[in-house]
């Protein structure tokens, strides 16, 4: 899919300009966004550097430990054929607790766990579960505190206020949760009613 | 709306203070850990470099010829109508589909139309606010041999949908 969108846009773009005489400036592009995303990967470091290493701190500390332990009532919810003790719903915490602070790539590993003990619970089916759905749903709308990828790009370009966009985000990122978790269980109930 | 800029303003400030406080309480070597994780960072950045150059390349050559203006001009009536900005079209499109070509057009919006732009702050708050569904559901379904999906691409799908619908009339309210 992003292979051809990927090969679409240069194309196309390639071909509109033959029409529309805009040759030289799809030259220029060229070059130009090459260096456009040198100076954004350089802008990112210094974000990425410092978010992932104050994280290693809390996760040393055994913050994301406590905070999962926190919410582990209300994702119980979430979850009614996981068990609460159930080391799935520990992997699914902890990941859901790295998406929290941003730390998409930490996030990955501890979610592919969370799916493994899921199918072990469901049986090593290579059907996806109830939980399994569930999780995804919560996953792809990604609760997010900390956009940090987006505030170094934001600083990047020398934004006034690059931390702004906190606020919004986590409002967002609630709604969004909050809408997957009810498209989730509506999708639910519906299979349920057939069968 | 007040309450949301104060928690911008504070929010990080307080959870560098209270990580760092919370780590020295349990006897955590800080330092050496924040250089630790911060690492890991690095990799990360210079892992990223040809994702967002063949991506900005190819955006780059789809507006300099004048057929992303196009496009959006074709749109527009449509977008004008239902108050959404043609200029987000490209990134509420790519976004569950890919996460590094959605992060080198959210870069080209605020390159584009400047930081403190409306245009740049709705480009920001929908990357920040949702995810690549595509992505998670191949690695994650793909790691543990999931071939049966059942309704997890569409609840995925219409999740981001939320997400997208959700920014543009959380900014519009907020910076419009």
């Amino acid at each position: 899919m992003v292979n051809l969108i990927w090969v679409l846009l240069t194309v196309i773009g390639i071909v509109f300009a033959m029409f529309n005489g805009t040759m030289e400036q799809v030259n220029e592009a060229v070059f130009k966004g090459g260096k456009e995303a040198i100076t954004i990967s350089f802008g990112l470091i210094s974000v990425l550097v410092f978010w992932l290493g104050l994280m290693k701190i809390a996760e040393k500390a055994g913050l994301l430990e406590k905070l999962s332990y926190m919410f582990k009532p209300f994702v119980s919810k979430l979850f009614p054929e996981v068990p609460p003790d159930h080391p799935a719903m520990g992997y699914m915490l902890s990941n859901m607790m790295a998406n929290l602070f941003g730390l998409g790539n930490a996030a990955t590993p501890l979610g592919i766990k969370a799916m493994e003990q899921l199918k072990a619970l469901n049986g090593n089916s290579d059907k996806a579960s109830r939980s399994m759905i569930t999780f995804l749903a919560i996953n792809t709308s990604s609760i997010t505190l900390i956009p940090t990828t987006v505030i170094a790009i934001m600083m990047t370009y020398g934004a006034s206020s690059p931390t702004s966009i906190v606020g919004p985000t986590i409002l967002v990122t609630f709604i969004s949760a909050i809408g997957g978790i009810l498209i989730d269980r509506i999708f639910y109930y519906r299979r349920k009613r057939k069968g | 709306m007040g309450i949301i800029g104060l928690i911008s303003l504070w929010l990080i400030p307080i959870l560098i203070g209270y990580i760092l406080i919370y780590g020295t309480l349990k006897k955590i070597p800080t330092y050496e850990t924040f250089v630790e994780g911060g690492k890991e960072g690095i990799t990360i950045a210079f892992s990223i470099i040809p994702y967002l150059v063949g991506m900005l390349v190819a955006i780059s050559i789809f507006r300099a010829s004048g057929a992303l203006e196009f496009l959006m001009n074709l749109m527009k009536p449509a977008l004008t109508i239902l108050n959404i900005p043609a200029e987000i079209v490209p990134l509420a499109f790519i976004r569950p589909i890919s996460g590094t070509a959605a992060l080198g057009i959210t870069s080209d919006i605020i390159a584009t139309y400047g930081p403190d732009s409306f245009i740049a702050t709705l480009a920001a708050t929908m990357q920040g606010s949702t995810d690549t569904t595509l992505y998670i559901l191949t690695v994650y379904f793909g790691a543990v041999g999931i071939k049966k999906m059942g309704d997890a691409l569409k609840v995925g799908l219409l999740a981001d949908l939320v997400g997208i619908i959700a920014s543009i009339i959380v900014v519009t309210l907020m910076f419009g």
